[in-house]
């Protein structure tokens, strides 16, 4: 390993948005990103205005990670539809929707299709109200995947949920906006704790644990139990303000929004490491004006004194990054702070968020940015900077396999491991977590190259 | 659960009765909102042509469609791996307005340089259809100066049902077949078609055949190389296991070669044998026979003893089936009925007429039969016919797993190889793994009688 010094030079930043072939995407589509946010409204289900396939893969993807059932209902475009627009099944597609599911909101996705032919969503959307009246809130998001990938499309929804929906502005309330980017289920969870160690109600949007992360049944919901009910949305521009842990580039904040409407909004990175986490720490206590619950004292005093233990393992590690912006961003935080080194950063995500958080990195704590990227420019990164150890979804396996190197599970998607859901992330806690998984799978590498081995570390 | 069965799907479903076979309404585009467990076009042709693995894969349109497709079958590969790696056009919002051929004739002329592939295929998805890219015309250029074939392959996600994909993946073979060199094909040959080699089936399969003196000119197109498919016109009959996928191939190559075909499973041991004696039927020499009986008599008695065990454990065991073709359906039902399991619920995507017809007549009283169905008719038949195993793929199995009920996977994703006698012993074994596995004894579903825990009346 190498000496993890700064260097005071800027790091390259390569978009590779490339003049032909993506190998290997580094994103799932937009629509995704849609259909999964939507799982953490209650009583809430995606629709997809489009071909039947973009549902069933999408569904199929996200059964892979969670493990849990994903129902995501398909307009089910034909040749027809395609020619002469989408309305009659997009109408259909509803009624069968609403007679099956019995739903308190459907949101409506836009697939490449669609948008390539020129629906015009909203406006089929109030006809098809003012023809059925009784329909329950429809909420519409566009999410071409010629132009975003799954992160975008899943803060694009968010952005339309609390237009759609977050509109009281009646007394203020004392509780806290949270939103999250895509997180896991043990995630949201342990956000929730952290704001309640507050004595503050959390309205978390989209907060999809309970229905990502289910209990065993008897009976079949068609609808999980869990997630945000839509008149704590309705009230979320009454809360003592918003903290915003996304990362959404070019595309507007739903935070911003809320913010107009009247909850002030604190723009955060995701709570990883302990100077971020700290961060989220003390604007939750600046908001609410409580103290510090003393058990988050205590799991940030257990962090510490991890770090202390471990820190030798890891200096100068050399790190390769790769993921959702606010996973990638925060994971570079966390390694700086303790003495490792994230030699790549990379996204697959086209919001230009990632090269614009890690500008607010002092210089020369990244080597290299890749925006927009895929596999194939990552294999090639890895051979620039030969890290000791991938950090990053599933999809960098076969990549970290033919390296030799270890591959750090982390953000999504996650479909060649159990527990993805289970896995957390954030908070002193998750640090915590990430930091012994890190110091051993470094151990694991050192004693599986050692010709003796060694039995205490 | 409350649930009814939407109006749209009622001649979709029936409950076998002895009596008389019920009409089964199939073959039609998925119901708009159902929430149907199939894909579309695109896909179809796709996974029929994904295991060819000295070939290009290149998917013209938006990352989405190639993200999902990326290493998506467990179809193995003896020695290149092209097919393993995700290539996209990565159409974006420029191409969408301009037009995507150029970027797909720089795709296509990188990605031939760099991987040197034996041919290349190209899959257009929905939007390549809306812009009226020209892709054969792309293709035939690449072509003329490359030298590999460059073979479009037109299924746009909404041009019709999977089976439309499977028909435009055959098309697709056929250009490539007739061109290769069969002076050195032996006269006792076969091609199998439908086989896709998933957890290495191909292999088990060809086993068998070389020792009964069977030459295999070609597996359609599991472990799939480019020049023997080339060759795939010299064989002296076709076998067809995947008959849903395959039959227009093999329909084809009878008309332009002459080429015989029988249809054949090689799941469960009595599909099996069958298989083996029917392709000796069609070779000239009696040989053939002799080493059929010869092979069959040895490896059922070499996995006899220990079906009969997994037999004793399943006895009274109910099953529930939902899977891609209807071929397959027919085997599993009379595999499973080996394992002392009865079918209580069995259906298909794309099952057709005659299909069902044989479906209702292998199937017991009462059995239910569903076409094309989607998650909430899954969930409440699987609970009213009180199924202990459901058989399915991905999408399939958290329906099972959240109520409670075993779950094996025969579909894409599988990693343990179920074709034939060895395959037909891991299949009893993965059925008794699930079935008789004593965590369903916790689960509430079988708690239902005893009093729940800490739960007062």
């Amino acid at each position: 390993m190498s000496c993890a010094l700064a260097r005071d030079t800027a790091p390259t930043v390569h978009s590779s948005a490339k003049p032909d072939a993506t190998v290997n995407p580094c994103t799932l589509c937009a629509p995704l990103g849609a259909a999964l946010a939507t799982a953490g409204v209650r009583g809430a289900i995606p629709l997809l205005h489009g071909a039947q396939g973009c549902a069933t893969y999408i569904r199929r993807y996200l059964i892979s990670h969670f493990r849990e059932p994903m129902d995501v209902a398909s307009s089910s475009f034909g040749e027809a539809q395609t020619v002469f627009g989408g309305e009659d099944n997009l109408g259909r597609a509803l009624d069968n929707v609403l007679a099956q599911y019995h739903p308190e909101l459907v949101t409506v996705a836009t697939t490449c299709l669609a948008e390539t032919i020129g629906d015009d969503v909203p406006l089929l959307l109030t006809r098809y109200r003012a023809r059925t009246g009784s329909a329950p809130p429809l909420v519409h998001a566009a999410t071409p995947s010629y132009k975003d990938g799954h992160v975008e499309g899943f803060h694009a929804m968010v952005y339309a949920l609390v237009k759609a929906l977050a509109c009281n502005k009646g007394t203020p309330l004392r509780a806290v906006n949270l939103l999250p980017p895509l997180l896991s289920p043990a995630d949201l969870r342990h956000l929730r704790e952290i704001v309640a160690g507050f004595d503050v109600a959390a309205t978390v949007l989209p907060d999809y644990a309970d229905r990502m992360d289910g209990v065993i049944l008897d009976q079949y919901r068609a609808l999980p139990d869990g997630g945000t009910r839509l008149v704590d949305i309705a009230s979320m521009p009454r809360a003592l303000g918003s903290i915003d842990l996304t990362l959404t580039g070019r595309a507007p904040r739903a935070s911003h929004l809320l913010a107009e409407r009247g909850a002030p909004a604190r723009v955060l990175g995701l709570p990883i490491g302990v100077r971020a986490t700290d961060a989220m720490i003390e604007t939750l206590a600046d908001l609410t004006g409580a103290g510090r619950p003393a058990w988050l004292l205590g799991e940030r005093g257990r962090l510490l004194d991890a770090y202390a233990d471990g820190h030798k393992c890891v200096f100068g590690a050399r790190v390769g990054l790769y993921g959702d912006p606010e996973f990638v961003a925060a994971l570079a935080g966390f390694l700086l702070e303790i003495g490792a080194r994230p030699v790549f950063c990379a996204t697959g995500a086209r919001n230009r968020a990632l090269p614009e958080a890690l500008a607010a990195l002092p210089a020369g704590s990244v080597d290299e940015v890749l925006d927009d990227t895929d596999f194939e420019s990552i294999g090639a990164a890895c051979e620039r900077h030969k890290p000791d150890l991938l950090m990053g979804s599933s999809k960098g396996y076969r990549l970290a396999h033919s390296l030799n190197i270890p591959l750090l599970r982390v953000g999504f998607p996650i479909h060649d491991r159990l527990g993805a859901g289970r896995i957390l992330h954030v908070g002193y806690r998750g640090t915590t977590r990430l930091f012994d998984e890190l110091v051993n799978a470094l151990l694991q590498r050192q004693q599986d190259a050692s010709p003796v081995g060694f039995s205490y570390l | 659960m409350s649930f009814s069965l939407l109006k749209e799907r009622r001649a979709q479903v029936v409950r076998n009765n002895r009596d008389g076979v019920a009409a089964l309404d199939c073959n039609k585009a998925s119901a708009a909102g159902s929430v149907s467990q199939r894909a579309c076009t695109f896909c179809g042709s796709r996974v029929v042509l994904y295991p060819i693995a000295d070939a290009l894969h290149l998917v013209h349109g938006p990352v989405g469609c190639a993200a999902y497709t990326w290493d998506i079958r467990g179809a193995l590969s003896s020695g290149p791996e092209l097919h393993r790696i995700s290539c996209s056009t990565d159409m974006r919002e420029r191409e969408v307005v301009f037009g995507g051929e150029q970027r797909l004739e720089a795709s296509l002329r990188r990605l031939i340089a760099q991987h040197a592939p034996r041919a290349a295929f190209v899959y257009g998805t929905c939007i390549v259809g809306v812009i009226g890219d020209d892709v054969p015309a792309v293709c035939k250029r690449v072509e003329a100066d490359v030298g590999i074939p460059v073979i479009p392959v037109l299924a746009e996600g909404f041009r019709g049902t999977k089976r439309d994909g499977y028909n435009a993946a055959c098309g697709a073979l056929l250009t490539l077949i007739g061109t290769g060199d069969t002076r050195t094909v032996k006269p006792q040959s076969i091609n199998l078609l439908g086989d896709f080699n998933v957890a290495g089936e191909s292999w088990i399969i060809r086993k068998y055949f070389e020792e009964m003196g069977v030459e295999v000119v070609s597996v359609l197109t599991g472990d799939g190389r480019v020049d023997e498919i080339r060759r795939a016109h010299g064989a002296r009959l076709n076998v067809v296991q995947c008959a849903g996928s395959m039959t227009p191939l093999a329909k084809a190559m009878q008309e332009r070669y002459g080429i015989p075909f029988i249809r054949v499973s090689f799941f469960g041991i009595e599909d099996t044998a069958d298989a083996l004696y029917r392709t000796a039927e069609h070779m000239d020499t009696p040989q053939v026979m002799e080493r059929a009986r010869a092979l069959v008599g040895r490896e059922i008695s070499r996995v006899l003893p220990e079906l009969r065990a997994c037999k004793q454990d399943l006895a009274g065991k109910r099953a529930g089936l939902y899977v891609g073709g209807a071929f397959k359906a027919f085997s599993l039902v009379r595999a499973l009925r080996q394992l002392g399991v009865s079918v209580v619920l069995a259906g298909t995507q794309t099952g057709s007429q005659e299909e069902y017809e044989e479906l209702q007549a292998v199937c017991d009283e009462n059995t239910v039969i569903v076409d094309d169905t989607n998650p909430l008719e899954l969930a409440s038949f699987l609970v009213e016919q009180d199924v202990d195993v459901f058989i399915g793929g991905v999408k399939e199995r958290p329906i099972a797993y959240k109520l409670g009920i075993g779950f094996c996977d025969h579909n894409h994703e599988r990693k343990i190889a179920l074709a034939g006698f060895e395959g037909a012993l891991a299949f009893a074994r993965e059925v008794r793994a699930t079935a008789t596995s004593p965590i369903w004894n916790l689960m509430p579903r079988r708690m239902r009688a005893a009093a729940p825990m800490g739960d007062k009346p």
